[in-house]
């Protein structure tokens, strides 16, 4: 391989800043890229990455600074000009029509056909074949709002490709992605580098990095901090150019001795998915104050709904749900925080925050209309934001202050918000789902020490998550979810992520 | 007089005369609202083009000349709510709202400087409605025949409009261009195609199509303009396109049923065929447009971004 400084620039800023309303998001970024590289961006919730892509793909206006693609200099005045020069991008957040099925999705700006008409069998083959090319299978004719998270993030990865992108944009495009996914994506990204694509990708986690990338940029409020080539760099070095400090990066668990009265139960639960077909089928499972229960689970084997349940967000069908020995299955959810039940929702945009208002409005939000919240039938927005403010500092939330949208925080910050709010308010028992998909490692170093907190503080937390690595990092026991029931416990300090994987994708015990 | 009687192929003629303006005006609202931007100025905007179109109809004789102006008053009177709300971001019910009251000011203004007076207009001699065209064959079809090809120039444009918008909506590239930017506007931007623009063209249909709906009111319908003769049609049409799905042809047979409530009442009032005072069947077409936006609406669902203002500096997450 040639040696990388004598590889072509394709694109590069020189001298990048962005002032939105009260935060620089970008100061002096000059980047380079390679023809035929990948890219990695790398930074802490908040350090202005998506923003500097935005700003690469005409999307945001740059305050200052000039951008050179292929050596000449660029003005991009809508994301129509950065395509029409061969960028793609793939959004931190879906950039598709849910009610457009997949081959509409996909050709959307540049369908195929003769004049004003669209020509669907040609988008249909062209989509087929596409997909064939680079083996991600999807149904064309599927609406988008009836795929996975997974199959819609395959659906946004074709639709860069199909643009035929000569520098391709990735943000956080592995955030929500299963490990097969991950390697799936990962072996379209270093084809298309082949074909002389040249790529830019922007990922929390560090093994991915290194696995993926020639070359990484490190991006810290706003300023690039260092460049390394990922062949010379640890993890533990990126971490802690990223974050300015050492970052641990599995906490350590201290052994901590859970009481033996459950805090919560649920007895043969059965939930129905939105399509009406059965999500949990009989599930039971017990968590004790103070130990951290574990469910691991491939997506779509009723973690969802299994949440939603426990929260009164969808009915029960049969089963009992106790929480210090009363059945809550009948409870409002309104009722059930009110009994000391917190939870930190997967979707944090659709459960979690109401993105047009404030953090302050957001930490009160459900604890509302009691002290310190409320006096009598008042809001008391002073106390409000005090509050908020401490919680900012304790959290580090990066943001200018109280009152600023949580709609304008990056995505690490609004998760932030919503585990300052509910960590905050001394509960008996807590369910986490997902607690810190999309945010950096120095930001999941303190949730992962705040989970455990928790525990020595003697809450039961239940904990769903996708990532194997996080359950061993915290779980004292795990539950394996295998369609809608748990099929096996296995004790962390006797098993491995490969038997855990087993159990996870359906696999049986052989009698012994 | 027996009550059946009222029920003959007359009654089906007068549904889709009284449905046209309902009709135009809800397939314009629907284009609208399916590029993101909520439209309660149809009232407004179709009683401008009956105005434009009897004025123009009126002066230079020529009612097809009345046509072309009505349907351009509409087109030009939309762009102010364009304007307000998809260049300066303003709430789009307000600016619907604002449309309304000036339109009914602007006409009452308009007749007093034009006619010397308010009220109706002076008659005009030839109207569109002097066009009845029988087409050869399909008109000779009993009970269809009568109620569908044999009838005046804007009731046919209506039928074309329905089948028109139905294949820009599903077929064309722009279509799908107006359906993105009304569910999720973001998307659209993000693969170069501007938002503002779809939502223009969205606005204006709306205008164009309540121009139409107007002039049909003022010079095929009727020979005169009067103040106030939308009476609620063009909300009417918003509950055409709501029952109707935000769809055209579900906006279309929508506006067939509101057309069947209205010529029913009429019919009911003009033969006193019940002992009861007459005034109670005005009341038909409103009962009609409440159940069946009550009863269709909790099946059809708005565009995801209808009525959402669209700026692109602000976070995308
Ligand atoms: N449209 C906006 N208006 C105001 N402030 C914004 C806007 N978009 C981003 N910001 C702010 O700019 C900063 C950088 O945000 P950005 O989204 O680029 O972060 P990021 O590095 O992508 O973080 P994450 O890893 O959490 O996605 C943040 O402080 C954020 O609050
Ligand atoms: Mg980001």
């Amino acid at each position: 391989m040639a040696s990388k400084s004598e590889r072509k620039v394709i694109l590069e800023t020189r001298g990048v800043y962005k002032q939105f309303p009260k935060v620089l998001a970008n100061q002096d970024v000059n980047i380079k890229l390679h023809e035929g590289e990948i890219l990695c961006l790398l930074g802490e919730n908040g350090a202005g990455k998506s923003t500097l892509m935005n700003i690469l793909y005409g999307l945001y206006k740059p305050t200052a600074g000039e951008m050179y693609l292929n050596g000449r200099s660029v003005v991009f005045s809508s994301p129509k000009d950065a395509i029409r020069l061969g960028l793609g991008m793939v959004h931190q957040h879906f950039m598709l029509v849910e009610t457009l099925t997949v081959t509409e999705n996909i050709i959307l700006g540049s369908e195929p056909g003769r004049g004003v008409q669209i020509d669907y069998r040609e988008a249909r083959k062209r989509v087929k074949e596409l997909s064939e090319t680079y083996g991600l299978k999807i149904d064309p004719d599927a609406m988008i709002e009836n795929l996975s998270v997974g199959l819609q993030q395959r659906v946004e990865i074709l639709k860069a490709l199909y643009r035929d992108a000569r520098i391709l944009i990735l943000d956080e495009p592995t955030a929500v992605l299963t490990p097969q996914e991950v390697e799936e994506l990962f072996g379209v990204i270093k084809e298309l580098r082949a074909s002389g694509v040249s790529i830019i990708i922007i990922t929390h986690k560090l093994e991915e990095v290194l696995d993926i990338s020639d070359r990484v940029y490190i991006l810290r409020r706003g300023k690039i901090e260092g460049e390394r080539a990922t062949a010379d760099v640890n993890k533990e070095e990126l971490a802690n150019l990223m974050v300015g400090r050492s970052v641990v990066l599995t906490v350590h668990r201290e052994p901590h001795e859970p009481h033996p009265e459950p805090v919560f139960e649920i007895e043969n639960l059965h939930v129905l998915d939105d399509r009406a077909y059965p999500a949990v089928n009989g599930l039971t499972l017990s968590v004790r104050p103070g130990e951290v229960v574990g469910i691991a689970g491939v997506d779509g084997n009723g973690q969802s709904e299994l949440a939603d349940a426990i929260m009164g967000l969808r009915p029960v069908q049969s089963g009992r749900l106790l929480h210090l020995g009363s059945d809550i299955a009948r409870m409002s959810t309104k009722e059930r925080i009110g009994r000391s039940i917190s939870y930190v929702p997967a979707d944090r945009q659709r459960y979690g925050l109401v993105l047009s208002m404030t953090i302050a409005e957001n930490i009160a939000m459900g604890y509302h209309d009691r002290s310190p919240n409320a006096r009598g039938i008042n809001l008391d927005y002073p106390a409000m934001a005090r509050r908020a403010e401490e919680l900012i500092g304790q959290f580090d939330i990066r943001a200018p202050g109280p009152l600023t949208p949580a709609g304008q925080l990056s995505g690490g910050n609004q998760q932030k918000v919503i585990l300052a709010r509910e960590f905050t308010r001394k509960p008996t028992f807590l369910l986490v789902s997902q607690p810190t998909r999309g945010l950096d490692v120095g930001a999941i170093e303190y949730i992962h020490s705040e989970v455990l907190a928790m525990r020595s503080q003697d809450v039961g937390v239940l904990m769903i998550s996708l990532e194997l690595e996080e359950i061993f990092a915290l779980a004292d026991r795990i539950l394996v979810l295998y369609e809608g029931a748990i099929v096996k416990e296995l004790d962390p300090d006797r098993t491995d992520e490969r038997e855990v994987g087993f159990f996870m994708t359906g696999g049986k015990e052989k009698a012994s | 007089m027996n009550v059946l009687s009222i029920f003959n192929t007359d009654l089906l003629v007068a549904m889709v005369r009284l449905s046209t303006p309902i009709t135009l005006a809800a397939i314009g609202a629907t284009i609208c609202e399916r590029s993101g931007v909520v439209n309660i100025a149809m009232e407004g905007i179709m009683i401008v083009g009956a105005f434009f179109a009897a004025v123009v109809a009126y002066f230079t004789g020529s009612p097809w000349l009345g046509l072309v102006a009505g349907v351009f008053a509409g087109g030009v009177y939309s762009m102010i709510h364009a304007a307000a709300t998809v260049s300066l971001h303003l709430d789009h019910t307000v600016s619907g709202a604002v449309l309304n009251i000036l339109a009914f000011g602007l006409t009452r203004y308009l007749m007093v400087l034009v006619f010397g007076h308010p009220g109706t207009s002076e008659p005009i001699a030839r109207t569109l409605g002097n066009f009845q065209v029988a087409i050869p064959l399909l008109s000779r079809i009993p009970v269809i025949g009568p109620i569908f090809f044999n009838q005046t120039p804007i009731v046919y444009l209506s039928f074309v409009m329905v089948i028109f918008f139905t294949w820009f909506l599903k077929k064309t590239k722009t279509g799908l261009h107006v359906r993105a930017s009304g569910e999720h506007p973001l998307a659209l931007e993000t693969i170069g195609v501007s938002v503002y623009r779809m939502r223009y063209l969205g606005v204006i249909v709306s205008g164009l199509m309540g121009g139409l709906a107007g002039a049909y009111l003022s010079i095929e319908n009727s020979a005169s303009f009067t103040e106030g003769m939308t009476n609620g049609k063009g909300f009417i049409a918003m509950a055409a396109m709501i029952s109707g799905g935000w769809r055209p042809v579900g906006a279309f047979l929508a506006s067939l049923f509101f057309g069947f409530a209205d010529a029913l009442q009429i019919r009911f009032q003009v033969f006193k065929v019940l002992q009861v005072p007459e005034e109670i069947f005005i009341i038909f077409p409103y009962i009609a447009t409440l159940l069946a936006v009550a009863g269709l609406v909790r099946r059809s669902r708005p565009p995801k971004a209808d009525g959402v203002d669209f700026m692109i500096e602000r976070p995308e997450e």
